[in-house]
């Protein structure tokens, strides 16, 4: 299973050109220049506050970049007024953290809403809503109103609103940060399915990790109305760059505990790597192979794999049995082309 | 209590019940519109336009803030002009819908802007027209209370249109005025006081009872 690799090659779906927006004198985003291909999921991560509710309320026009280009299949929709923006909009379904239902409507007519809108007759929308609250498992529910619900069913019900009128993409704003996790992971499950069944391109946003490892294909991190990180959630898992990315993905990616952290020295018996892999090469028994080169049993201090929608990631904190200089460049030659993170953290004593 | 009393009690009621009736039509028919406009046309709003929202709003404080005694006698003028004389029930008709048309927006209003601003995200983001929203979104989730609103706007013009008696549009407050207390009549004052207690009470029950079956928040 590698789908980044092959949705690479796919046409885009959306495209965002150097967009940038501030509100006053804070600036909400700052060059945002961002690929979404058909089919992907993108998990769009950060703190509150970074921006992503902004992007994403950029992407279908609610609101306007003050300089930057917002791209849309194929369509550059930047200054398109309200009206010539309807039309595209039918085309973009979205799900919201507090689910943004109607009240005053039924599931069935919540979900009709988007076919009303689109001018579909009667008769097709009643067809078009079965089918949707059969596909989302509340065909039960059609009569009830929202309040009638809970959270995960409320939720339901706005990705079966979203889908209605065949979207070429699914916006998700926080859709389950407001859910308990086992609910999250039913919601996820679907939109991954979704995702899978109808080939729809889906963009998430999210302050939750767990939300990106568990059906996003690519991961991209904002921070300040900036895109801080970007690539292929296990490389993200495996290694990230950044210091907000390390804080977002803590406990997902190990770091050393504080007693081995604090027995490193410049100076010891033996080296201490830290190698992150992620993909086909975390399978390598890369252990052996540093102790074929070092001529020393090579041992796993801390950290191992994990592994992302199939995919392997991790990241192992390695003591090379030697501190040789000339050893160590070559365990460092050989590790560099199969990791994605490679550092040589200092020296313990032959005993840690 | 004669059975001359008992129909004019009976006339009474009937003239305030239409006076009521029709002026409560009216300002429901105009202020919900102009609160529909007052909530759309404020910052933020789909039909965003300060200069209307400021002066439509300013023309419903100053009505507001009139009286309605004064403002009963102040605009005899249009009242001569739209029903051609400024005594009797169609004449109470018109201060009564001018009073009431700007209290009702302004209960109204109230509740259009309780309506989660998420909703109309959520409606803008499905591609809806300006017209759609209002029509799916605005109304439909303010209903319950508009209707509570229009309710009070009913109880406070039945109150008002017992003033209109005082200058000639007959209803129970003109009986309770000419026999309860120029006549010192106490029977009919409290006849009349027991008339209007059921008639609020009971129209209150049943606006209650509206609003509660059409909301489903």
């Amino acid at each position: 299973m590698n789908a980044p690799n092959l949705i690479a090659h796919l046409p885009e779906s959306v495209g965002l050109h150097g967009i940038s927006r501030s509100f006053g004198t804070s600036v909400a985003l700052h060059d945002i220049t961002l690929s979404i291909k058909r089919g992907e999921i993108v998990g769009l991560i950060g703190r509150s506050g970074a921006g992503k509710s902004t992007l994403i309320r950029i992407l279908n026009g609610l609101d306007k970049p003050q300089s930057g280009q917002v791209v849309i299949s194929g369509q550059d929709i930047t200054d398109l007024d309200e009206q010539a923006l309807q039309p595209i909009r039918r085309r973009i379904g979205m799900i919201f953290q507090h689910f943004n239902l109607l009240s005053a409507k039924t599931v069935a007519e919540n979900v009709a809403l988007p076919l009303k809108i689109a001018g579909q007759r009667p008769e097709q929308r009643r067809k078009r809503v079965l089918e949707l609250l059969d596909l989302v498992g509340l065909a039960d529910k059609a009569h009830a109103y929202p309040a009638q619900l809970s959270g995960g069913q409320k939720q339901r019900v706005g990705i079966a609103r979203a889908l209605a009128p065949d979207p070429v993409l699914l916006l998700s704003d926080e859709a389950t940060s407001a859910l308990d996790p086992e609910t999250t992971g039913a919601i996820l499950d679907l939109l991954a399915r979704v995702n899978r069944d109808l080939g729809l391109t889906v963009l998430m946003i999210t302050h939750e990790i767990e939300v990106v490892r568990q059906i996003a294909h690519r991961v991209v991190v904002l921070d300040g109305g900036r895109v801080v990180e970007q690539g292929p959630v296990a490389r993200v898992l495996a290694s990230p760059q950044t210091e907000i990315t390390r804080a977002l993905v803590r406990g997902l990616s190990p770091s050393l505990p504080a007693d081995l952290a604090a027995q490193i020295q410049p100076q010891g018996a033996q080296a201490v790597l830290r190698v992150d892999v992620y993909g086909a090469s975390a399978r390598l028994p890369i252990l052996s192979q540093i102790s074929d080169i070092t001529g020393h049993p090579a041992r796993l201090l801390h950290g191992g794999l994990n592994d992302v929608q199939g995919e392997p990631y991790g990241r192992m904190f390695i003591a090379l049995g030697t501190h040789d200089a000339a050893k160590l460049a070559q365990v460092i030659a050989a590790l560099t082309p199969i990791s994605v993170g490679l550092e040589v953290l200092g020296y313990v004593a032959s005993d840690v | 209590m004669s059975q001359a009393m008992f129909e004019l009690l009976l006339k009474g009621l009937w003239e305030t019940a239409v006076m009521t009736a029709v002026s409560g039509a009216l300002s429901f028919f105009f202020g919900l519109p102009l609160a529909l406009v007052l909530v759309t046309t404020d910052r933020g709003g789909i039909f965003e336009n300060l200069s209307v929202n400021r002066i439509l709003g300013g023309i419903v404080n100053a009505l507001r803030s009139v009286p309605f005694i004064i403002l009963l006698v102040a605009v005899i003028p249009i009242t001569r002009l739209l029903v051609g004389s400024a005594i009797g029930i169609a004449a109470a008709i018109v201060p009564l819908t001018i009073a009431a048309t700007p209290y009702f927006a302004r209960i109204a209003e109230v509740s259009l802007r309780e309506i989660d601003r998420g909703l109309i995200d959520a409606a803008r983001a499905m591609g809806a027209t300006r017209w759609t929203i209002l029509r799916e979104v605005l109304v439909p989730e303010a209903l319950p209370g508009i209707v509570s609103g229009f309710t009070v706007t009913l109880v406070t013009l039945i109150g008002a249109s017992a003033m209109a008696g005082a200058v000639g549009a007959g209803g129970l407050g003109d009986i309770a005025i000419r026999y309860g207390y120029q006549r010192f009549e106490t029977a009919v004052m409290v006849a009349v006081v027991i008339v209007l207690i059921i008639m609020v009470c009971g129209l209150q029950a049943f606006g209650d009872w509206i609003a509660r079956k059409i909301d489903h928040r």
